[in-house]
């Protein structure tokens, strides 16, 4: 007699199961690109300009060729001959693979050498000498769309200015009529810095061409693999089914492992010339001029508002510097991504969103860093606006929001931009997170503090955001649709193995969709082997980004497991010989309605479906399920923050933080926690100290760790995490939402609010993130906002 | 655990050129070194520029050190160098000539994992791992010296490695978990 099996005990859903993947990891036994050596295997190395706009005179790289162990010198004019001077970007743009006519941003690939040892290559970059004539650069939009700009694309045509796009959304009529009647209008305009999402480790590829074979095999750093084997069968013309693509462990992506970068298509044509495995492992100031960048957005906006606190409109406008190539990683139709998911969490009648989009001699880049393609300035403007909205009306900061939150019984509600939120508890999230900072008590230490000279704040930021890109009527990429996939087979002793077309780079998914498949089938999670990243085994997928594993492919893993269990039932009835209406289902085993005793497990189905298979059935017991879920999910955040700034030098700690995340059903809570801890961790790094900049030259300053500052043990703050408030997403088939980058998104304006309380009453509207002492300083002493990307801080 | 020491366990570092009868080829500098690395000695020859960091993960073919960095920022190279915490991209390979090497792959024995690498899955202290080796390492220099630390201490210990994962929470209770552990087991005096 057989028994339902108990799903915490078999590692189901809402069990903080233990990682599968750390038994490797903390031994030193993971498998990183860099790990991987293959017989024969050269080194390839690039050498990068030093200028941000120059014309090249020429190249000569005949001293490098002379180095001993030097195989092969790449350049532009070699590669064009290839016709791979240019590659396609995800945003319909073309990039520079090596530099032709023109380098456009510090950092720019211009040659590359392959040698036996990196060493080597690196000697021989050193050797090649490349004459420049420098141009005339632009380092922000405001330069870009001045009159008598250089054009920085003149090798397109039809680009007579460094405009890449005029785009808008929403109601401009009805907006303008809102803003006519209202009593009061609020203004804010900040600039969200550009940063980099730097993962430790670099990108990197070893490309394999087999002459033999005509099978090139490339082991690669990336995020979505399926996307780069039809990037690289459209730029290499290579055909499809001779391509593997092999995403081994990745050192942490965070949006930066989805393009496709030079350094990539450079190892493969080197392969493909010298027929050897070529390998190209970034370094780090590479990593952090040259590829995907994150945000730069300068915004500003208006909201209107009636006298009691209610918000009757929004305007928004945003000018995005993507550096010289559009070469943004975003799935959507929509030009800025998801910034028009700014106000979603709030009940705002009507909207109007222009955004504006300019070449400059940056990096290009513009991936979606620990976030969904904008969503992190939208709600960092949507937060520090509402701040401003409130203090402008003299209204309490929880107040004001508990007052335009949309309302629980209000969904499905469609935003002023269009988007449908499906389900939240907001009122109840923040009244979550106002006890646990002990709200009024803090306010009123607060006052007593000022009055000796100390000065506490508290910030609170509140968003839903949009998460688990896609559906597949508005996100594709290159034309092929968001959806996601799993493929699930089961072995006769009842063991298992999951493959998705998602690519975990440490959110567990080895561990995490085992225990989707044990809540499914009731087969304990310690049974099933989840294997993601080869597109020679897994099934057709978009990869991990965005929020979107357990969105999409989590749900295509509930799918796939619930064919399998449908296959089963019939099984079952054939081994209790009943007809299969007859057939209940109970976690882990099926058993006869009118005699419950009489049961079969799921291991005991599995076994039959090799061995004891009815007359006309299929053998054999697995599946494949894609996913095109019906609409995003809308998680719901709460953080708070309390600091206290030191008056006399700017600087500023961190008291306490208080989390509050409605992710709906937690797959693996210990899991969950995770991903909220290091989001919040990007959030505090982008609010205190993490941002790259540029001086008037385009040289870019924070192109190594010493300069980009990253958080450590020591300044990272505690954070208390709050998991009491459960929605679950009304379309998941496990009501799971995504949740990585919640925290990222929402929390840096919980930061950024609580410095700005704290020097309320200097009168300071506004200082620009990161918010170094200096800033904070120079905004208490002199009372003025302090605005900008330092340290060219006029952008003039 | 008893380990093997020397004789056929010795390595030898070559790198071969392509001879191309010129005068550079012949001039690369080459210097013989002795070292121990996770209890075995190891006998290699390198260039004097070759860093410690590429000896351990290109000569040696231990992969768990990693490098992030080009700055000693990031600490996910970090080993052991007689007990001391070192950025293995820091030093120089020629530097370890005669000293003892231990990086991530000599914490476990065969049949049991070291606390801290217990400590570090109980508490989910790791997401993605690079860092992790790198972590344990300079966790266990701390405990080494300092059985029962604090949080600060902990925090203080780690701030020269860097993780983008998980925001460190977590890393300190798995140190503090370890830490735990050994005192339990160490023999009371
Ligand atoms: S590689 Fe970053 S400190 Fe050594
Ligand atoms: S676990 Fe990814 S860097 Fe620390």
């Amino acid at each position: 007699m057989s028994q339902a099996v108990d799903e915490i005990k078999i590692g189901g859903l809402g069990a903080s199961r233990k990682r599968v993947e750390d038994s490797r990891f903390i031994r030193g036994k993971g498998n990183y690109t860099d790990d991987i050596v293959l017989p024969g295997m050269l080194h390839m190395e690039i050498l990068r300009s030093p200028l941000a706009h120059a014309r090249i005179k020429s190249i000569d790289a005949s001293k490098a060729w002379d180095i001993p162990g030097v195989h092969l010198v790449l350049t532009g004019e070699m590669m064009a001959t290839r016709n791979l001077a240019w590659m396609p970007t995800l945003s319909y743009d073309t990039q520079a693979v090596l530099a032709t006519d023109k380098v456009r941003f510090q950092g720019q690939e211009v040659a590359c050498v392959i040698a036996d040892d990196p060493y080597i290559a690196k000697d021989a970059c050193e050797a090649i000498v490349v004459d420049y004539e420098p141009l005339p650069v632009i380092v922000n939009p405001a330069q870009a769309v001045a009159d008598g700009a250089p054009v920085i694309r003149d090798d397109k045509d039809n680009q007579p200015d460094n405009v890449i796009y005029d785009w808008e959304v929403g109601d401009r009529d009805g907006t303008d009529r809102a803003f006519a009647s209202a009593d009061l209008v609020s203004k804010l305009e900040l600039h969200y810095p550009r940063s980099h999402p730097s993962p430790i480790e670099c990108c990197g590829s070893i490309a394999d061409f087999n002459r033999a074979t005509s099978k090139l095999t490339v082991y690669m750093t990336t995020q979505a693999p399926h996307i780069i084997r039809a990037a690289v069968a459209m730029v290499a013309e290579l055909p499809e089914h001779m391509i593997r693509i092999i995403s081994p462990d990745i050192g942490g992506g965070f949006g930066n492992k989805v393009p496709v970068y030079p350094g990539y298509v450079c190892s493969i044509l080197a392969s493909i010339l010298l027929e050897r495995p070529v390998k190209w492992i970034e370094d780090k100031s590479g990593n952090l001029i040259s590829t995907g960048f994150a945000r730069d957005v300068y915004l500003k906006g208006e909201m209107a508002l009636r006298r009691d606190g209610k918000i009757l409109a929004v305007r928004m406008h945003t000018d995005a510097d993507h550096g010289a190539f559009f070469s943004d990683a975003q799935p959507s139709k929509f030009k800025i991504g998801l910034m028009h998911s700014a106000f979603a969490a709030y009940d705002v009648p009507v909207a109007h969103l222009t955004a504006r989009g300019t070449y400059s001699n940056k990096a290009p880049g513009g991936v979606a860093y620990r976030c969904s393609f904008r969503v992190t300035e939208a709600m960092f403007f949507q937060e520090r606006m509402v701040q401003a909205a409130a203090a402008d009306l003299g209204m309490d900061q929880a107040e004001f929001r508990r007052m335009n939150f949309v309302p629980d019984d209000a969904f499905p509600h469609r935003t002023p931009f269009g988007f449908l939120t499906d389900s939240g508890q907001y009122a109840k999230c923040l009244e979550v997170g106002l006890k646990a900072i002990d709200y009024d008590n803090f306010r009123q230490q607060q006052a007593q503090a000022r009055e000796r000279g100390r000065l506490l704040g508290l910030g609170i930021s509140t968003m839903t955001e949009p998460l688990g890109a896609g559906n597949s009527r508005e996100y594709d990429i290159l034309g092929i649709k968001m959806f996601d996939s799993a493929e699930l087979k089961v072995h006769m002793t009842g063991k298992a193995i999951v493959r998705t077309g998602a690519r975990g780079q440490g959110q567990g998914h080895e561990t995490t969709w085992a225990q989707i498949v044990a809540h499914e089938l009731g087969i304990p999670a310690d049974d099933i082997v989840v294997e993601e990243g080869d597109t020679d085994t897994a099934p057709f997928g978009m990869g991990t980004y965005a929020s979107r594993s357990t969105p999409v492919a989590g749900a295509a893993v509930a799918m796939v497991a619930r064919k399998i269990r449908a296959k089963a039932r019939k099984l079952a009835a054939h081994l209790l010989e009943v007809s299969e209406e007859d057939v209940e289902w109970e976690l882990g085993r099926f058993y006869v309605r009118s005699a419950p005793d009489r049961g079969v497990t799921i291991q005991e189905c599995a076994i039959a479906a090799y061995a004891n298979m009815p007359d006309g059935m299929e053998p054999g017991l697995d599946a494949t399920a894609y996913y095109d879920p019906p609409n995003l999910t809308w998680p719901f955040a709460v953080y708070i923050v309390t600091v206290e700034v030191d008056p006399d030098t700017g600087v500023w700690d961190v008291l306490n933080m208080v989390a509050v995340d409605d992710c709906g059903i937690r797959i693996n809570p210990m899991i969950v926690e995770g991903q909220i801890m290091g989001g919040l961790t990007e959030a505090y790094a982008m609010s205190n100290m993490q941002f790259i900049t540029f001086d008037a030259d385009g040289n870019c300053v924070g192109s190594n760790y010493m300069d980009y500052l990253l958080p450590t043990a020591w300044e990272t703050p505690g954070f208390e995490l709050h998991s009491e408030v459960v929605t679950p997403c009304p379309h998941h088939p496990i009501g799971a939402k995504g949740i990585g980058e919640c925290a990222a998104v929402g929390g840096p304006a919980a930061f950024v609010n609580a410095v700005m309380d704290a020097i309320s009453a200097t009168g300071v509207r506004n200082v620009d993130m990161p918010l170094l002492p200096d800033r904070v300083w120079e905004a208490i002493t002199y009372r003025r906002d302090v605005s900008g990307a330092p340290p060219v801080r006029s952008d003039d | 655990m008893q380990r093997r020491a020397g004789g056929k366990g010795g390595l030898i570092m070559t790198i071969v050129y392509s001879d191309r009868e010129d005068e550079a080829a012949a001039q690369v500098p080459m210097r013989r070194i002795k070292f121990t690395v996770n209890g075995e000695k190891k006998i290699a020859e390198v260039e004097p520029r070759l860093l410690l960091a590429h000896l351990i993960r290109q000569g040696l073919r231990l992969t768990g050190t990693h490098t992030g960095c080009d700055t000693t920022n990031c600490g996910a190279c970090t080993v052991l160098v007689d007990g001391q915490a070192v950025k293995s991209c820091t030093m120089l390979a020629v530097q370890v000539d005669g000293h003892e090497i231990q990086t991530v792959e000599g914490l476990a024995s065969a049949s049991e994992l070291h606390p801290l690498q217990e400590g570090f899955r109980e508490e989910h202290g790791l997401q993605c791992g690079f860092c992790t080796p790198g972590m344990m390492l300079a966790a266990k220099a701390l405990l080494d010296r300092n059985p029962d630390p604090t949080e600060e201490e902990v925090r203080w210990a780690l701030s020269g490695n860097l993780c983008r994962c998980t925001g460190y929470q977590n890393i300190v209770k798995s140190v503090l978990w370890a830490a735990a552990k050994l005192r339990a087991q160490a023999p009371a005096d």
